[in-house]
Formats: structure tokens, C-alpha cells, sequence
């Protein structure tokens, strides 16, 4: 577990970033978080609205069962401590996309408390990093103000969705950690089914607390859990891609070694970042920062879990990415880097194992997998869900190659066709003639010619066995390519007495 | 015919059932003597041809042996109880025409058991007042009036409407809502009966809320029976409502006439208090007279963290308030006053919308929830308000009910109370204790004052001791035998 030190050069030495995230990830369900009304994607505006939603006088909320569920889940998933007694507060603020005038939060008490989670920043490198907090909370509406110059319009379909908002410690250093971290929780989320984490759709997206320090610093704040080691923090709002979690982390940081640098000091305020400029923003200072005047939702009734629940949760918890990929490594006796690989997505290594289960060698299927069903998906740009060529094909694919029925040439030729026209690949190999020869008697036959036309070559052969390549390659053209390389390697080393 | 309005339910309920007279006809008789009562300025939204067709609809049911539990009677509904295709604006300008496409869950169950809506009624602001002096309908005018004198008296509050209609025979009962006492006190300065049943019995789903963890929906009615048959027939667990009770819900009115023989009935040293007027002492003082010749036994209880009660009632109160009517914003419904941006919008729109006593309160509620203040004010009154849960679960260890007055005087006149809140907030001194701690508690007329103004007692039962309590307040009704009634001048007014 050790990471290599990302170092900021600047005019007085180098720095060092120090980043805590605060990740938002839409809660799987079918129903808002308390008013019961549909999360479907993409439908017309307010055509999801609740009443509770509109903010209607005498509207109350009640507690979604299912998303309290999918909390507790992702808690257990996070290795975190589940709090069996929880409670809802209200955020008061006044803007048109919040009807109620408060979100629905957990400030003083959430459902989730402390979790650790292993995070690969570079192949090999891996970092441990703390969860300070999950807690459920509503979203807002949407605010859209670039349909008409006058006015803003507001859609309510998102307003009271659930919201699992994940925090972080500050244990990331580098802005490939903080995109890793955010990588890593999205495959946890994924294959624990509480999230979709499709960032485009809003599904997750990630606030980024940016500070800056000397080399040592972050040391001591480990030692002592004493956040004065490190530097004055600002908050990167509502970043919904890993390149712009990257992008804002690296200019704010430039950004704040450079006022510090020219004597100045880093005040605490919340930032936006300017995608198109590439820049961050100020949105509003620590003195313009609301007052939210938080306090118990007297609607709601504390969130009191039964720890049998719980346990059934627990139990039924599915494979997590690192315990696949150490369980890939173990029993499939993969590299690293190929386990890391095919389970760096739930799809992925799902459609891995379906490869496997034909039957088809372990190895040869993570190569297959890795390099020409992800080559050829990503330069068509194809999600792995629409493959065409499916997980058995390729098995049959691997399965031929293995018994020696085509070459590895001709398995990539069959692929093609699986690719472009579908079909059996067995069928593929017999109607297009892709077998190859490995029938001793045929291929001898084929080699005591060639020797016989080539007696000097033979001779020569004997003081440079390294020519024999030559031999191969005229065996190769005389057979049309279908000779089995392994059997006319045999066959000539007998006959050239090698 | 006019005889019909002066029947309590009970008493209708048995006329209806013999055939001696319709829904019909009791519904009409109801609505004439409304449209007589305009001085009194307690009906504010006309819902004559619903009641009309819910008669006629309730007539056919009891004809097919449907009958309900309240089945034809009419009844007034306050303003901030959500009623579909009826105007609800909670007697606030900020809500405009507002017409809710959704039924309180109170008046639906009223509805359900046979129940004729008879119009909406007034009532203070969003509840926040004892006088029904703030509402945007403006006053209402108590159907009572000092003997010999003509000068108008507040109902009380916030529930004045509705106790205004009930004591001037104008329905035969009407769902309320009491925060700090809006049921009880109303009740106790018009001469009717006001329960506050235990937090969670009566669904909040539907009604315009003020301060969630203290709303109660409870009925005013013209005795302690009708009472209890109204109550069963609001209550009930709701789903829609996450601080609702799911318990069975018994027959209240069976409960009425049972015997206090044995009962024990705390008289809290508390209540006590300064400048408390000597007739209301003697009434208190008579009470207990009353419950021990019915055979209860009476002791001396305290309740020492009573005297925190009110100040924390107006930080819990506010603070809820605040966050609650933060969505009376002008974006969606209701009225707006637009102004150039969303700042200046939502100022003139809150500004004008809201009256001065709900402002104030905002304002209040505001001030003790920010950073800074929280601690010191709204923990600090959660606190108390736990200390006045223990003191009712101590005492109740030892006593059944407790005995107290409702109100720390009779019925003031308009204006005089209204140039101090404070003197207004210290009429809930006696109630606000029961919404605080959730507790059930009733208020049944028990006297005159010297100027021939009604005075009622109060009495306060443990969580869901309900039963107890219509008990004791059947066996106070019947030996306080209170039958005085406000003469009619509105009608010849």
C-alpha cells in the first residue's frame, strides 16, 4: 500500500495537494425518497411530481423502505459502520427548485458512519482510503435557465429523489487518487445494485475539497487527526466527470500554491468549475455561506433499524470488486493486472466468467476478453451489454484454439466473422476452411518435399538451427497456412535431425 | 323547525334514526341559521350545495342501513384542513384561491362516517393566535357577550371560527386543530367542549401545517359525548402520516358515562398562578368538589417544570413554523407578488402574504435555529420539553388524570390583548403543557363568570388514556350541569 508522491513544484519548493470527496450517488429505486412518485430518467417535465414534491400545504413524508435498504447496503459494501438509530433533519434554504424551502437531510445522525475501501490509483498502487459518513438526503428539482433569457423554468422530477451522499476523509494526494476513489466507489455501488453511477445522467457526481501543504504536513495531520497541519480547504462543486474531478483538482491547486506563494492566504469558500475555461470560480465565501439552520424533521420519526434486517442485508451482499479480483487471481490464476482489469466493471467480469463457464482455459479467456473483444468494443465504441459476439461464442472460439482445431491467426479471423455476421464458431471453421492441418501424414509429406527441393538450406540448417524459421514459413505457404505450427515444428526438427 | 339546530349530535343522531326529521332538512335548517350568523363572521367559504347533495346522499345511505357513525350531521371545517374543491388558505392572503386536489384525511373520515360538510370556517393565521383576531376574513366574533353589554368578545383561538359555529348552533361539531391550545381555549371562552387528543391519534395528512411536532386535530363540540363521537370518528392510523399511531381505536362514548368511583384525579400546584382571576380559582377549587362527590379521590400533585413550559412552547412552536411555511414562496401556488428577480419576489410576496402575528413568529423561529442561537434556545427548549414529559410520566404513575382550569381568564374583548403578544401567548399557559408533551387533555364548560361569560376546566389524561379522561369529563359535564347558552343578537343584528 504505498503511493507514489504527486509533488507540485513551485517557487519556494514543492507542494503537496490533500483531498477529500464528497460524492452524491442517486439511490437504485424506483420511488422518490419519501413521496412515492416515479425516478424514471428523461421523462417530460414535472410529470413526476408528487405532491410532497410540489411542496402542496399538508403533505407529509414517509420513509421509502427500499432506499433505506440500498443505504444499509452500500454501508456494508463500504466495510462501514451502520447506524441502527438515524434521524432526518431539514436544511432550511429558499430557492425555486426546492419547493419545501429544506431538504430532507441527515446532518447530526447518519444511517451510516466510519468505512474503510481499497483504492488502485495506478496499476499496483493501492491506497486505503476512510468514509467519514454516508447519509440519505432528497434531491433538488432542476433549475434551467438557458430556455428563455427572462425566465428560469424548473423541473420537479428530480426533487425528492434519493440521494446517498458519501464523505470521505481527506486521504487522497494526488488528482488520479481522486478519480480513482471515485472509480473504485462506482464499481462498489454498481455491483452492490444501490446505484446506477452513470455520472451523464446525474446518477453521481462529486463535490472535491482541494487544500495544499508542504511535503511532511499530511504526515503529522495522520498522526494527530489535527486538520491544522493542513492547509485552508476549498470546496470544487458539483464536478460530474472524472476528467473534470482531475482538471478542477490540478488548476485549484496551481491556484492556491500561487497566492500563498505571493504572500497571500487561501480563503475558505465554495468553488465552481468552469469547464469550458478550465477554471475554477468562486461561488460563494465562508461569510456568504447560507445558514441553514438545521434541526430534527418533525415529520419524520427517528430511523430505528432492526439489526436482523440488518444481517439479512448483510447476507445477502454480493461479490465486491476487490474480493472478485483476488478471487480471479486465486482461482483463475490471473495476473494482477488482468484480474484488476475484467473487474474494474461489473459487466465486464460478468461476462468474463460466462466465458469461462463454456469450459474455455481461464487464461486465454482474460486475453480474449482484455484485448480483442475490449479492442474491438471500444474502437467501435460499443458497450460490452451490446456485444454481438457473446460470452459462449467466444468461449467456442477459445475452445477450438485450445484443441488445436485453428491457429490463433485464424481464431482472430473467426472472431471477425462472429463480429460482423454472428454464428457457430465451429460452423465459421468448417464452411470458410479455417481448420488446420494437423494430420502427421499430410504435413509430412508437405516437409520431406520441401527438404527434398532444398537440400542446401537442410545442410545449412544443421551448423544454424535457427534458420529452421525459413523451413516453417515454406511449410506455412505450402499448406495454404492451415499447417498447425506446433506439429510442422515437430516434424521438421525430426527430418532436419535437430 | 328551528328547534332542529338546538339538538347536540347525539340527540340529532337519535332524531335522524327514528325518521323524525332528514339530513335534509337538518342541513337546510343548519344553512339558514348560517346565513342569519354573518355578524358573527365565522363561515368564510360557502359550501351550501355540497352540504345540500351530502344530506341527500346520507339520507339514502341510512335508508339502506349504511349509516355511519355521525351519519348527516354538519359539520364545520376550519380553514387549514385541506377539503377538495373547497377554497383552503389556512385564512392567509398567501394562499390565494388556493384549491387543494387532496382531502385532508380528518375530513375524510368524517366524510366516511356519514358526515355533511356545512362550510369552511375562520380561525387565526396559519393557527397562530388566541383571539382569532388575525385572519385575512378578518375578525370573529364571539356569540357571546357580557351580560347588560353589547361590546364584541374574541371566540378565542386559533380555532374561533369553529368554536364560534359550534356554540351559536350553527353545526353539530367541528374538527379543529390545537398547537397551544386553539381547541381548548376557544372552547372554554364559548361554552363548549374541546379535546386534544394524544399526539398521532389524528392525522396531520391534509392539514395546513403551523408546528408539526405540537399539531393536533381534535373536535369542538356541544358536550362531552358528542365530543367523543366525533373524535372516533377522525381518528385512526394513516399511512400518509409518519407520526401517526397505529392503534385500535376504541368507543369513546361508551367511556362517557362510566363511574369515577376510585379514580384518582391530580390537581397540579402549578397551575396556580399570579393575578389568576378568584372566580376561576373557585371554579378549580369547585371542580375537584365535584369529582370527589362523584366518588374521586383528589390529591395535590406537582409538576415543577410547568413554568418553562410557555417559554419553550415559543421556541419549538416558531422554530417548526418557520421551516414549515418556507414553501409559501409565490413559485407554485398561491398568490405572488412579483417584483423584478427572485429575491425582491419572494420578499413582497412573503411580505404582503403573511400577516404580522405569522411574521413575527417566522421571524422568531428563524432567529432561534441560526447558528449561534440553536443551542441556547431550540435544544435548550427540546430539553425542557423533555423534563415536562417526565413530569406527566411521574405524576401519572400516581393519579389518573389531572384536574386544571382551561383558560387563565374569560373571554377578552377585541383589541385588548393585542398590543402585547405577550399577554396574548399567556392564554395558552394552561394548555400548551398537554402539546408538548403529547398527552390528551379536554376542556368542558364548567361555569359563568360574574359577567356571565363561560369558563371551562381542563383535564389532562397520560398517552392514549383517553377513555379516562371522557370519563372524568362526562362526570364534571354532569355535575357542572353547565347549560347556559349565548342569547341570539345576530340574528336581529
Amino acid at each position: 500500500m504505498s503511493e507514489p508522491r504527486y509533488l507540485i513544484p513551485g517557487a519556494t519548493g514543492d507542494w503537496e495537494v490533500v483531498l477529500g470527496l464528497e460524492v452524491h450517488a442517486q439511490v437504485l429505486s424506483t420511488a422518490k425518497l419519501f413521496s412515492g412518485a416515479s425516478t424514471d430518467f428523461g421523462a417530460q417535465p414535472n410529470s413526476q411530481v408528487a405532491l410532497l414534491d410540489a411542496g402542496l400545504p399538508g403533505t407529509l413524508p414517509v420513509i421509502n423502505r427500499k432506499c433505506v435498504e440500498q443505504a444499509i447496503r452500500t454501508g456494508l459494501g463500504l466495510k462501514a459502520q451502520i447506524n441502527e438509530w438515524s434521524r432526518f433533519d431539514r436544511k432550511n434554504y429558499f430557492y425555486p427548485d426546492l419547493p419545501l424551502g429544506y431538504q430532507i437531510s441527515q446532518f447530526a445522525h447518519p444511517i451510516v458512519g466510519e468505512g474503510e475501501i481499497d483504492v488502485e490509483v495506478e496499476e499496483g498502487e493501492w491506497i486505503k482510503v476512510g468514509i467519514e459518513r454516508l447519509h440519505l438526503e432528497q434531491d433538488a428539482g432542476k433549475s434551467i435557465h438557458d430556455l428563455d433569457p427572462a425566465s428560469t423554468y424548473v423541473d420537479l422530477n428530480r426533487a425528492g429523489v434519493a440521494l446517498m451522499e458519501i464523505v470521505s476523509k481527506p486521504h487522497m494526494r494526488s488528482p488520479a487518487a481522486a478519480a480513482a476513489f471515485v472509480r473504485t466507489l462506482r464499481e462498489i455501488l454498481r455491483s452492490l445494485g444501490t446505484c446506477g453511477g452513470d455520472m451523464e445522467k446525474g446518477q453521481m457526481r462529486a463535490d472535491v475539497n482541494v487544500s495544499v501543504c508542504k511535503p511532511g504536513q499530511y504526515e503529522k495531520f495522520r498522526e494527530t487527526d489535527d486538520f491544522s497541519h493542513l492547509g485552508t480547504r476549498c470546496e470544487l462543486k458539483n464536478l460530474n466527470s472524472m476528467r473534470f474531478i482531475q482538471q478542477a483538482i490540478e488548476y485549484e491547486a496551481r491556484r492556491q500554491i500561487e497566492i500563498i506563494e505571493d504572500g497571500g492566504k487561501v480563503d475558505q469558500e465554495t468553488r465552481l468549475f468552469d469547464t469550458v475555461k478550465g477554471e475554477t470560480r468562486s461561488m460563494r465565501s465562508k461569510e456568504e455561506a447560507h445558514d441553514y439552520r438545521y434541526f430534527p424533521d418533525p415529520d419524520l420519526l427517528p430511523l430505528v433499524l432492526d439489526p436482523a434486517w440488518i444481517k439479512e442485508i448483510q447476507e445477502s451482499l454480493p461479490e465486491l470488486p476487490n474480493e472478485k479480483r483476488e478471487r480471479f487471481e486465486k482461482d483463475y490464476g490471473l495476473s494482477a493486472y488482468d484480474a484488476a482489469v475484467l473487474t474494474s466493471d461489473t459487466d465486464r467480469g460478468r461476462y468474463y466468467e460466462a466465458v469461462v463457464e463454456t469450459g474455455a482455459d481461464p487464461k486465454l479467456a482474460a486475453n480474449w476478453v482484455n484485448n480483442e473483444l475490449y479492442g474491438r468494443l471500444n474502437k467501435e465504441d460499443v458497450d460490452i451489454a451490446d456485444s454481438p459476439v457473446s460470452a459462449a461464442q467466444i468461449g467456442g472460439v477459445i475452445k477450438l484454439i485450445t484443441d488445436g482445431t485453428i491457429s490463433s491467426k485464424a481464431a482472430k479471423d473467426v472472431f471477425e466473422i462472429l463480429w460482423e455476421k454472428g454464428g457457430d464458431p465451429a460452423e465459421i471453421v468448417e464452411r470458410e476452411g479455417l481448420k488446420q492441418v494437423s494430420d502427421t501424414g499430410e504435413l509430412e509429406a508437405i516437409v520431406d518435399k520441401i527438404i527434398a527441393e532444398n537440400p542446401e538450406q537442410a545442410e545449412q540448417v544443421k551448423e544454424k538451427p535457427k534458420a529452421m524459421g525459413w523451413f516453417v514459413g515454406q511449410v506455412m505457404k505450402a499448406s495454404g497456412g492451415k499447417a498447425n505450427p506446433q506439429a510442422v515444428n515437430e516434424i521438421l526438427r525430426k527430418k532436419l535431425g535437430l | 323547525m328551528s328547534k332542529l339546530i338546538e339538538f347536540t349530535l347525539t340527540e340529532a343522531l337519535e332524531g335522524l334514526e327514528k325518521g323524525e326529521f332528514t339530513a335534509r332538512e337538518l342541513t337546510q335548517t343548519h344553512l339558514d341559521a348560517i346565513g342569519a350568523a354573518a355578524p358573527l363572521n365565522a363561515f368564510i367559504t360557502d359550501t351550501s350545495e355540497r352540504a345540500l347533495s351530502m344530506a341527500d346522499a346520507s339520507d339514502e345511505r341510512r335508508k339502506k342501513g349504511e349509516a355511519g357513525l355521525i351519519e348527516g350531521a354538519p359539520i364545520a371545517v376550519k380553514d387549514l384542513f385541506c377539503t377538495v374543491g373547497a377554497r383552503t388558505a389556512a385564512a392567509s392572503n398567501i394562499l390565494g384561491e388556493f384549491d387543494p386536489p387532496y382531502e385532508s384525511t380528518i375530513t375524510a373520515n368524517l366524510w366516511k362516517e356519514g358526515g355533511v360538510m356545512i362550510g369552511k370556517v375562520n380561525m387565526d393565521e396559519f393557527a397562530m393566535g388566541s383571539s382569532n383576531e388575525h385572519s385575512r376574513y378578518g375578525p370573529v366574533v364571539s356569540p357571546w357577550r357580557r351580560d347588560g353589554k353589547n361590546d364584541k368578545l374574541v371566540p378565542g383561538g386559533s380555532s374561533g371560527g369553529s368554536a364560534a359555529a359550534v356554540s351559536a348552533d350553527l353545526c353539530l361539531g367541528a374538527p379543529g386543530t390545537d398547537t397551544g391550545g386553539s381547541i381548548r381555549q376557544p372552547a372554554a371562552f364559548t361554552g363548549i367542549v374541546g379535546v386534544k387528543p394524544t399526539y398521532g391519534l389524528c392525522s396531520r395528512f391534509g392539514v395546513v401545517a403551523f408546528a408539526s411536532s405540537l399539531d393536533h386535530p381534535g373536535p369542538l363540540a356541544k358536550t362531552v359525548e358528542d365530543s367523543a363521537i366525533l373524535l372516533r370518528s377522525m381518528a385512526g392510523h394513516d399511512k400518509n402520516d409518519s407520526t401517526s399511531l397505529d392503534v385500535e381505536i376504541p368507543d369513546y362514548a361508551a367511556a362517557v358515562g362510566r363511574s369515577v368511583k376510585g379514580l384518582k384525579v391530580g390537581v397540579p400546584a402549578e397551575y396556580q398562578v399570579d393575578g389568576m382571576p378568584d372566580e376561576i380559582r373557585d371554579l378549580w377549587n369547585q371542580g375537584v368538589e365535584w369529582l370527589k362527590e362523584a366518588g374521586a379521590e383528589c390529591v395535590d400533585v406537582s409538576l415543577p417544570h410547568t413554568k418553562y413550559a410557555l417559554p419553550a412552547y415559543y421556541i419549538v412552536a416558531p422554530a417548526e413554523a418557520s421551516s414549515n411555511l418556507a414553501r409559501y414562496d409565490g413559485m407554485r401556488y398561491g398568490a405572488r407578488v412579483e417584483k423584478d428577480g427572485l429575491v425582491p419576489t419572494y420578499e413582497a410576496t412573503r411580505g404582503e402574504g403573511f400577516g404580522a402575528e405569522v411574521q413575527r413568529r417566522v421571524l422568531i423561529g428563524t432567529y432561534v435555529l441560526s447558528a449561534g442561537y440553536y443551542d441556547a434556545y431550540y435544544l435548550k427548549a427540546q430539553k425542557v420539553r423533555q423534563r415536562i414529559l417526565q413530569d406527566f410520566r411521574d405524576t401519572f404513575e400516581n393519579v389518573d388524570v389531572l384536574l386544571t382550569p382551561a383558560t387563565p381568564s374569560a373571554a377578552f374583548g377585541f383589541g385588548e390583548r393585542d398590543a402585547d403578544p405577550i399577554q396574548m401567548y399567556l392564554n395558552d399557559i394552561f394548555t400548551v403543557t398537554a402539546n408538548l408533551a403529547g398527552v390528551p387533555a379536554i376542556s368542558v364548560p364548567a361555569g359563568l363568570d360574574n359577567q356571565g361569560l363561560p369558563l371551562g376546566l381542563q383535564l389532562i389524561a397520560p398517552a392514549l388514556g383517553e377513555e379516562t379522561m371522557f370519563a372524568a369529563a362526562g362526570a364534571l359535564e354532569k355535575a357542572a350541569n353547565f347549560s347556559a347558552k349565548p342569547k341570539r343578537w345576530w340574528e336581529s343584528a
